[in-house]
């Protein structure tokens, strides 16, 4: 099987990792430009939820909000007329852990914000809040496939419905038992809003996209950059990542399946 | 969108295994509701489980996905012979043409709950369930791909209470756009201490059994079901995927918008996609959770925008709330309404809520039924409406 996808352009980039606290910082230590800070942030304090909210949200939707918001504001794009994909790989594993060790005990006591927060698409529900948005946004997961298959999803709503889709992935560091089964160190964000080629914005990239049954899997990550995330399940990010923050055309594969791949094409507009 | 053909389709909840069972059931207005003895320490509500599900054993290939979630989708794809279909499909189009796209919601954390009761004194999991697939979102969806022989793309879709409503639309678009020439979509929840607890927290859960639309309804009873559908361009039909609409609330984490902003939304959105006004449509299965705000929310949404000869209720009486398994179940009923004209009413409600108009019933009708609506209403204010036709 091989499928080309219609083109669709990146408008706006946004990271966000521990290290890596924004797309400059990611972009320069990716180009070999800087090293990266020592210091290690623990989270964002996304500016779209007030003081009290942003205490309160879990790392999903700090990191969630932030990328998005920056995504958006880079691209020039309004939020509220944007569909969003979120994706993630293994959701909020610190509300799982949670829910899964209050349950032990003391299930009565189950936190009734934790529970509304557990599900999948909290941080996109947030989202859609924050931005009085009533476009649709979907959430999803794939296991280790989890960023190439919202990539492909936003790429296909935008070739379906030709307008902009705002793309975000994130993942968190896992807590207590499930850290056994769902291993994921640190906090990574990435949003990307993608445009059909008819409206690409002066500064695009272009991404050329075609689906292949091709076994050889994923093209590694090379920079100082993606050693500093590798522990984290949404790692397959940054292949991608080194391609947007590079000068030249450059080729790359994200897998979607055991023998499927999304072969990507990042160039100039 | 081209309308697609949905060419087999099976459901599994506590109504019935099955298209013939759960046929049956609505007939008969057999609730599959009983008293929750679910877990080692029961709340006081009732609840639609699934008998067996602690026998059903998966082929030893499947060992590996063993767990509540996926025996519970092995019984969806046993059911009404799905799995012959898809075969079928694979060998006429080739298994890496054929995607999965499934909804859940809460997936099988059911296994994690499982392990936190039996952590080893190292605090590690028990050995038995030492397999990672089962403790992350897509084992649903990894789980059905593998059972099912199928080797395209296979992707979970979770937004709660809509997710097995929003795999139709993520899946027409991939036939769409030519990435898979049919698709395997559907849903599977099963009950597991977080959402029965976790409801509980939220003064949802009924002590009752639950009344949607009723004036004295209580709130909701969880339930578990399984269920999918082949869509596919062309082929023989058992009704048609005519179209969707999906949209947010952007109002509440877990309630719904007060004017059922984002469901009217949705509601336009799926018309438009099907080309059909409220007047073409005869049946809605509606979302009709039980729940104070959601009945009256969508009530108000039903007496405003459709004629009084529209036929609408909700069949959660049968088969308690299934979450992110609901879409795919009521649409499976919406289904056999198309097919056989079996148009069921609202069980378990005695006295409808004054703001109920006369679309919300509560007596069963057969009658012949060419249009069908089905509502989906998430936590996170995620909306999807679907609409079928029927075969001719």
């Amino acid at each position: 099987m091989s499928v080309q996808l219609p083109e669709v352009m990146a408008e706006g980039v946004a990271f966000w990792a521990s290290r890596l606290p924004g797309w400059d910082v990611a972009r320069a230590v990716i180009r070999g430009e800087q090293a990266a800070p020592e210091a290690t942030m623990s989270r964002p304090a996304p500016a779209l939820l007030g003081p009290t909210e942003r205490r309160r949200a879990p790392d999903t939707v700090a990191v969630a909000l932030e990328v998005a918001a920056r995504a958006c504001a880079a691209a020039g794009r309004s939020p509220r007329e944007l569909p969003a994909v979120f994706a993630s790989t293994h959701g909020d594993l610190q509300i799982s852990d949670y829910m899964c060790a209050t349950l032990v005990d003391t299930p009565a006591l189950i936190s009734p914000i934790k529970f509304h927060n557990s599900v999948h698409n909290a941080a996109a529900g947030y989202w859609s809040i924050g931005t009085s948005s009533h476009a649709p946004y979907t959430a999803i997961s794939a296991f280790h496939h989890t960023f190439g298959a919202g990539l492909l999803e936003a790429a296909v709503q935008i070739a379906c419905e030709q307008q902009p889709v705002l793309y975000v992935a994130f993942d968190v560091e896992a807590k207590g038992a499930l850290s056994t089964m769902a291993p994921s160190r640190g906090l990574v964000g990435v949003a990307l809003v993608l445009a059909p080629a008819s409206a690409a914005r002066p500064g695009s990239r272009r991404l050329t996209m075609r689906i292949a049954d091709e076994p050889c899997g994923a093209t590694p990550p090379l920079s100082a950059a993606a050693a500093l995330v590798a522990d984290n399940a949404l790692a397959p990010c940054m292949p991608l990542l080194e391609a947007l923050a590079a000068d030249l055309p450059a080729t790359l594969q994200l897998t979607l399946g055991e023998r499927t791949v999304l072969n990507i094409q990042v160039s100039e507009v | 969108m081209r309308k697609l053909a949905i060419t087999a389709y099976s459901l599994c909840s506590a109504a019935g295994d099955g298209q013939v069972a759960t046929l049956r059931a609505l007939r008969e207005r057999r609730s599959g509701l009983q008293r929750n003895d679910f877990g080692a320490a029961p709340l006081a509500t009732w609840i639609g489980r699934v008998a067996g599900l602690e026998e059903q054993a998966l082929p030893p290939q499947l060992a590996q996905w063993d767990c509540r979630n996926n025996r519970l989708a092995w019984r969806g794809l046993l059911a009404d012979d799905f799995n012959d279909a898809v075969a079928a499909a694979r060998e006429r189009y080739g298994s890496a043409r054929v995607a999965v796209i499934v909804g859940t919601s809460t997936s099988s954390i059911g296994a994690s709950e499982d392990a936190y009761r039996r952590l080893e004194p190292d605090g590690r999991y028990p050995a038995d369930l030492r397999r990672p697939i089962i403790h992350t979102p897509h084992s649903l969806g990894d789980f059905v791909q593998h059972a099912l022989g199928l080797c395209g793309l296979s992707v979970t879709l979770a937004t709660a209470c809509s997710s097995s409503a929003k795999v139709f639309a993520q899946a027409e678009r991939l036939i769409r756009i030519g990435i898979a020439d049919a698709a395997v979509v559907g849903g599977v929840d099963t009950l597991c201490g977080s959402v029965l607890f976790g409801f509980n927290s939220l003064e949802l859960v009924s002590p009752d059994p639950c009344r949607p639309f009723d004036v004295e309804r209580r709130g909701i009873n969880l339930g578990e079901a399984a269920g999918f559908a082949l869509l596919e361009r062309e082929g023989p039909a058992a009704a048609w995927l005519l179209g969707y609409g999906e949209s947010s609330d952007a109002h509440h984490m877990s309630t719904p918008h007060p004017e059922g902003r984002g469901a009217r939304l949705a509601l336009q959105a799926a018309l438009e996609r099907a080309q059909l006004a409220p007047g073409d449509i005869d049946y809605i299965n509606l979302h009709g959770t039980a729940s104070q705000k959601n009945d009256e929310v969508e009530a108000r949404l039903l007496a405003e925008l459709f004629p009084e000869r529209t036929f609408a209720s909700s069949t959660k009486g049968w088969t308690g709330h299934a979450l992110g398994a609901a879409g795919i179940v009521e649409a499976g009923i919406s289904l056999l309404a198309l097919e056989h004209g079996v148009l069921p009413g609202t069980l378990n409600s005695q006295t409808l809520d004054p703001v109920c108009g006369p679309q919300i019933r509560r007596d069963n009708e057969e009658r012949s039924t060419r249009n069908a609506l089905s509502f989906s209403f998430g936590f996170g204010g995620s909306n999807c409406v679907l609409a079928f036709g029927g075969a001719v």
